[in-house]
């Protein structure tokens, strides 16, 4: 019972529909897909993605489980919500775009080094634990998620930028030790863990 | 003809399209009293502004020649073309209609020679062509117009052009004095048959109609197939004049969408299907259509025509609503972008010209109605609540015209029943 993805599984078996309905944000507007196909040729990037939200949508009543939650598509929204203005059903397409990543990633089938996603934890990260985003090691953690080599290249190409930054004191490299706080470090962590609570009552299959 | 004095016993018939004439003639015919009001110098409705009918392909002459001829061969019917409803007060079975009528300029002497119009050089904007060219500001609406009256324009009167027309009108028929009239009528029972008008497709911004020349919508590419249109019956490209072969049709158009009318227009499939093959009767096997659908729907027997078009090989059929049309500024072709729903597959498709099905709205809805009447969240007339009026033809939901003189003729029994009881009470009284 402690890997969500095996009793949500178990739960939902050959219902994905419904799995989708109950835990991804939005998720009950899926059967309102009338497969016209203009969020899949609004979308500006759309030719990148593998499968169009309009497939997705198709793919989650037919069952593809494993295709829908393991792909990488939805986490290419950009949110610009081109799609949701033009659905003739008025679909919250955006939504459940990141609904359905977010869900994913609950559930750990999520492309573990899809660029938006790394960039959301180390994000997530990063501002949790001082309660201000250090701009300068998040930064470096984006230049090194491709190894050291690849880093320090990315570095390099970047150093113009950073000394740019660095005369116009908009750049501390100071920053990159301790890095400033905001007033109530413990307060903020607090009440995150609470939402997290909350949320995880509200999110997790129930048995 | 000998007016009939309107009594509680009369059918008000509101609008003098093919549902309006339905209704007034079954009633008529019944040996009921009928006012028919209709708002423009002609009866006849959208359908005069067919060029062919589906789903046998037949003009649209033949079938409303039959309607005049049993409404000149009636006595109990009185038509007021150029009348607007103003207000409705009153009870089921006892109505007083207030009208507006407009000043036509023209009386019953008009012999309809024309020469007030070869008189004139004033020119305004065609609407029986959807404004697509110009018309002599002393005109006949069509060649099918009833009255065959002429009618001289407002913006003529008080000009040389105004005076040059009474001039030229060797019966006298031109009165440049007349003026608007308000008149009061007690009716029984009334038949709203206002019908419908295209949805505004400029609305629909990722189609580009306001700023795109080649992109039409279904009732202009109706009068520019029509040899009696603006373009003599030819197939051309507004850009520039050339013909048109390769022709895309967008279905649901405005229709089926939460942004724009949220009801199925019904006929659209069926009004594109049909349109396919006039340009296969320009092109022979030489043009190409392609139909953009979600889902066509050919109703009922129907279904029958939609078959055939689909072994028609210049027809071909694209599962997929185009999300959005790009035009090139040099030359003025259009590229429509989408995915097919059948293997999703991207596609960018160039077309010379496009025809956007659109959706039939009601052209009067239920809230701007001069009476308490109860209307669909599109605006189609149900009815009243006290029973004594009602929707007849397309003003009641998005139907053919098949279907519109069947409501119609549905809708002339209702209204006979209330006049008939009205008639009982009166005679007990
Ligand atoms: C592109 C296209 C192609 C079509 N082709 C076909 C076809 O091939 N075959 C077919 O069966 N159907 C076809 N249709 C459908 C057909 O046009 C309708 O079924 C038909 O017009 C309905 O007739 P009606 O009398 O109800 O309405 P209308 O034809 O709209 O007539 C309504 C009348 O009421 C008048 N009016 C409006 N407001 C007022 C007012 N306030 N006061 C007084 N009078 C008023 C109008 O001037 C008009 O004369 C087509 C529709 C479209 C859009
Ligand atoms: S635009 Fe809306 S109805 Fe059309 S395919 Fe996309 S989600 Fe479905
Ligand atoms: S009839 Fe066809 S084109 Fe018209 S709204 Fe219905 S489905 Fe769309």
């Amino acid at each position: 019972m402690s890997d969500p993805n095996v009793s949500a599984v178990e739960q939902y078996r050959n219902n994905f529909l419904r799995e989708v309905e109950e835990n991804v944000d939005e998720g009950q507007w899926v059967k309102m897909c009338m497969q016209c196909g203009v969020c899949a040729g609004s979308c500006p990037l759309g030719e990148h993605w593998e499968h169009s939200p309009q497939k997705l949508f198709m793919m989650i009543r037919a069952g593809k489980r494993e295709a829908v939650l393991s792909t990488n598509s939805m986490w290419m929204c950009t949110s610009c919500y081109n799609c949701v203005v033009r659905c003739p059903r008025q679909l919250p397409i955006t939504q459940i775009m990141h609904g359905l990543a977010a869900y994913a990633h609950r559930l750990g089938l999520a492309p573990k080094m899809q660029p938006t996603r790394d960039f959301s934890i180390q994000f997530w990260e990063n501002c949790t634990r001082t309660g201000r985003v250090n701009e300068l090691r998040l930064t470096i953690g984006l230049y090194f998620r491709d190894g050291l080599v690849a880093g320090f290249k990315k570095g390099w190409s970047m150093r113009n930028v950073a000394f740019g930054l660095l005369k116009a004191k908009r750049l501390n490299p100071f920053e990159l030790f301790k890095g400033h706080e905001c007033k109530d470090r413990k307060g903020i962590q607090a009440m995150l863990k609470k939402a997290n609570e909350i949320d995880a009552r509200k999110k997790r299959p129930t048995t | 003809m000998t007016a009939p004095i309107p009594t509680s016993q009369t059918i008000l018939v509101v609008g003098g399209g093919i549902s309006g004439l339905t209704v007034a003639l079954e009633a008529a015919e019944c040996g009921k009293q009928v006012i028919l009001v209709e708002k423009l110098p002609t009866l006849g409705g959208r359908t005069a502004l067919l060029y062919r009918y589906f789903p046998k392909l037949c003009h649209p002459v033949c079938g409303l020649e039959i309607n005049l001829r049993r409404l000149k061969g009636n006595r109990n019917v009185r038509v007021l073309t150029m009348a607007e409803v103003v207000s409705i007060t009153g009870t089921r079975g006892d109505y007083t209609a207030t009208l507006r009528i407009s000043p036509r300029h023209v009386t019953a002497q008009c012999t309809a020679c024309g020469d007030c119009a070869k008189a004139v050089s004033a020119e305004i904007p065609n609407p029986y062509n959807y404004g697509l060219n110009q018309m002599k500001a002393a005109y006949l609406p069509h060649a099918m117009a009833y009255p065959q009256r002429y009618v001289v324009d407002p913006s003529i009167v008080g000009t040389p052009d105004g005076e040059k027309a009474r001039a030229a009108c060797k019966v006298g028929a031109i009165d440049l004095d007349m003026k608007e009239e308000i008149i009061e009528l007690k009716v029984g029972a009334v038949a709203w048959a206002t019908g419908w008008q295209p949805y505004d497709a400029a609305k629909i911004q990722p189609y580009g109609y306001d700023r795109f020349a080649n992109v039409v919508t279904s009732v202009e590419f109706e009068r520019m197939c029509d040899p009696h249109g603006p373009t003599g019956g030819k197939i051309l490209r507004p850009f520039d004049g050339e013909p048109a072969t390769n022709i895309a049709f967008i279905q649901c158009a405005g229709s089926r969408d939460e942004n724009h009318l949220r009801h199925c227009s019904r006929i659209c499939c069926m009004a594109s299907l049909k349109q396919t093959q006039y340009v296969r009767e320009a092109y022979g096997e030489g043009g190409k259509s392609t139909i953009y659908y979600i889902d066509i729907r050919a109703i009922d027997r129907f279904e029958d025509f939609y078959r055939k078009v689909l072994q028609d090989p210049t027809v071909r059929f694209v599962k997929s609503k185009v999300a959005r049309i790009a035009q090139d500024d040099k030359t003025g072709g259009l590229i429509l972008h989408g995915v097919d729903t059948e293997g999703y597959h991207r596609y960018e498709a160039p077309h010379d010209l496009v025809v956007l099905a659109v959706g039939m709205e009601p052209s009067v809805k239920g809230a701007d109605i001069p009476a308490e009447v109860i209307a669909d969240s599109s605006g189609f007339l149900e009815g009243s609540s006290g029973g004594g009026i009602f929707g007849a033809g397309c003003a009641s939901g998005a139907l053919d015209v098949n279907r519109s003189v069947q409501q119609a003729t549905a809708t002339a029994l209702r209204a006979i029943q209330v006049v008939n009881k009205a008639a009982a009470a009166e005679v007990a009284r």
